[in-house]
């Protein structure tokens, strides 16, 4: 049976918000949970200490954990952070960026790629192997053709990288050195006022026609639809795709988790759209078109 | 510090070289690189021609192979080292990471450049790149302050190249999937940010509309002047405001950085703009030409002479520059 994974949060929540999320998500029927600040090096309502606290608690209850790194790393702040969550020894790292490669490898801490590694063939996905990587993300803009060629070639290398899908949420498709949430406010971003608190789920960004085209969360920039390839979940698993990853929202994500387990099981999927912020779905991406085309109806 | 400008074509290539370029750089007829347009960028024996050429003025032709192949697309972009190899260009600026291994085992003489689309925005990043693939020289995103740049410099493994001139990419280069998102074509997969095929202008009762895949990026109104609809350049709707959200119409220019960015050591200053008329790459060429000059000849008194600050604001998208995330408070 597949895995069901818990993404790391790509928002900025409170630090009780996190973890009030992580004490519900403690009991609900997921395999691993990614810890950690993917986005902004000034979202610190959790210190690096504070999220691996948080991996030793999720452990205890059963969860496989993985510490997360930051996606775009600036300032030697970053790798002091980075080194902090590649030195500790005890869990395993989502590498999100070349930055955080170097530093697992240097400490030999064993590490699995984040989305937003650039990992298009298989000779890239050798080289990693050899560095220590324990399992891999596919790109959010690859689909499933691309997919199964990479898992047919890392059999025939007779490599074992367990493969993960983005499969539900919003995609986070873009990272700046600009924060569009404080432009937005007219504020500079080192004073930002930390007005991302105030968008748990980011902010839309419509085309003037009324069209959800992106949604801006400080630095990032993500699909204004969400992706949900919930029913492509027994193609997954007849591919070899070892774990699918949800992407947490702030509300709703028990009814979430609980589909997912209910199809990996070998349920019947729900035809009742899932409701929650309220977004359109698509799920273009997975079928080699544009990401924001809905092809599955 | 070297200056590396754009060369779409061949006329453009030679252009460059006669205006003072020390590199130049192009890319294949196809989406092995960045710059993947119609019309634009050599085959075999123009590139040929054009090395013979830069080569003959004591120039360097640098060859981008640098967006990421695909399985189905492995063969083509391996054959597209090889073709770089055989011509005889002075380095490869390469992003994958398999490709870059490829060229390190096949061609270890041949210099590689790690391309802005590998992502590499500090010191360990630029250490993987160094450690596994011997780069002698990387690209840097556009995305880094002053400072930052200073803070990569000192602890760099590698040469540094910087954008100096032209369009304005905002996000970290290498992980930005906004154009495939809308269009099935990104940077890293087909080497087109908004691709043309996807662009369709319109007239309407409310003003002249650009759209990308039918999505409405912008509309003009009467004596606006329009821009390429680059996604993310356009006007949107956050929250009831309708502004430039993302990024203004802007170019970038960094001229007044250079007694900076030579003091950090940088080597070389790359000009952005393959897409663009041997006119432009003339006027451009030139002017960095004479104000690198001027930088090594006085370098405690540089001053952007104004006639060079006007030639370039007049070739910068709606006549604007920027300094862009080099200046803190751009963020």
């Amino acid at each position: 049976m597949m895995k069901l994974s818990l993404g790391p949060i790509l928002w900025f929540w409170s630090k009780q918000s996190v973890f009030d999320f992580y004490a519900k998500a403690a009991e609900w029927p997921v395999d691993t949970i990614y810890l950690g600040e993917v986005v902004c090096s000034r979202r610190r309502e959790l210190k690096p200490d504070d999220w691996i606290d948080l991996a030793r608690d999720l452990k205890a209850c059963g969860k496989d954990v993985v510490l997360s790194t930051l996606t775009l790393i600036e300032s030697e702040a970053d790798l002091r952070r980075l080194r902090r969550f590649c030195e500790q020894g005890e869990f395993m790292v989502e590498a999100n960026d070349q930055s955080a490669l170097q530093v697992a490898v240097r400490n030999r801490i064993p590490f699995v790629t984040g989305p937003s590694m650039n990992i298009y063939n298989t000779a890239t996905l050798k080289i990693l192997a050899n560095q220590g990587l324990q399992g891999w993300n596919l790109p959010v803009e690859l689909g499933r053709d691309t997919l199964g060629e990479l898992i047919c070639e890392l059999e025939q290398e007779g490599l074992d990288l367990p493969a993960e899908v983005f499969s539900w949420g919003f995609l986070p498709l873009a990272w700046s050195s600009r924060c569009f949430t404080a432009r937005h406010y007219n504020l500079p971003k080192d004073n930002c006022e930390f007005r991302c608190l105030e968008h748990p789920d980011g902010m839309e960004l419509r085309s003037r026609e009324s069209q959800e085209l992106f949604r801006l969360n400080g630095i990032s920039t993500l699909s204004g639809a969400r992706y949900d390839l919930m029913r492509e979940l027994p193609e997954m698993e007849r591919m070899g795709v070892s774990t699918v990853r949800l992407s947490p929202e702030h509300q709703g994500m028990d009814e979430v988790v609980k589909r997912f387990d209910q199809v990996r099981r070998g349920g019947m999927p729900d035809t009742d759209p899932l409701q929650l912020v309220e977004a359109p779905p698509c799920d273009g991406y997975w079928y080699g078109r544009p990401g924001m085309d809905q092809v599955r109806r | 510090m070297e200056l590396v400008c754009p060369a779409g074509s061949l006329p453009a290539l030679k252009t460059a070289v006669d205006h003072g370029a020390d590199a130049v750089y192009l890319g294949f007829r196809d989406s092995t690189n960045a710059r993947q347009f119609a019309g634009l960028n050599f085959n075999d024996k123009r590139a040929g021609e054009g090395i013979e050429y830069a080569h003959s003025k004591g120039s360097r032709v640098f060859c981008a192979i640098n967006t990421y192949p695909q399985p189905d697309g492995w063969e083509q972009w391996k054959s597209a080292v090889d073709r770089a190899a055989s011509l005889g260009v002075d380095a490869i600026i390469l992003a994958d990471m398999g490709l870059l291994d490829y060229a390190a085992n096949k061609y270890p003489h041949i210099p590689r450049h790690l391309s802005v689309q590998g992502s590499a925005t500090s010191y360990e990043a630029l250490s993987f790149y160094k450690d596994n693939f011997d780069i002698r020289r990387a690209v840097l995103p556009r995305v880094l302050s002053l400072d930052q740049v200073r803070g990569v410099a000192k602890h760099s493994p590698v040469e540094l190249e910087v954008f100096a001139f032209g369009s304005l990419c905002i996000m970290a280069e290498g992980r930005c999937y906004l154009s495939s998102y809308l269009t099935d074509e990104s940077p890293n997969t087909r080497g087109a940010c908004s691709p043309a095929k996807a662009v369709r202008w319109q007239e309407t009762g409310e003003g002249l509309e650009s759209r990308l895949n039918d999505v409405l990026i912008d509309r003009y109104g009467p004596g606006e002047s329009a821009g390429y609809p680059t996604l993310c350049k356009g006007r949107f709707d956050v929250e009831g405001s309708v502004y430039h959200a993302i990024e203004e119409p802007v170019s970038l220019n960094t001229m007044d950085l250079l007694p900076d960015l030579k003091t950090l050591g940088i080597s070389a200053v790359k000009i952005e703009g393959r897409q663009r008329s041997p006119a432009y790459i003339a006027d451009v060429a030139r002017t960095w030409r004479q104000a690198l000059d001027g930088l090594d000849t006085h370098p405690d008194m540089f001053t952007v002479d104004p006639a060079w600050r006007n030639t370039l604001s007049g070739l910068s998208e709606g006549g604007l520059t920027t300094i862009g995330a080099y200046h803190r408070k751009w963020k």
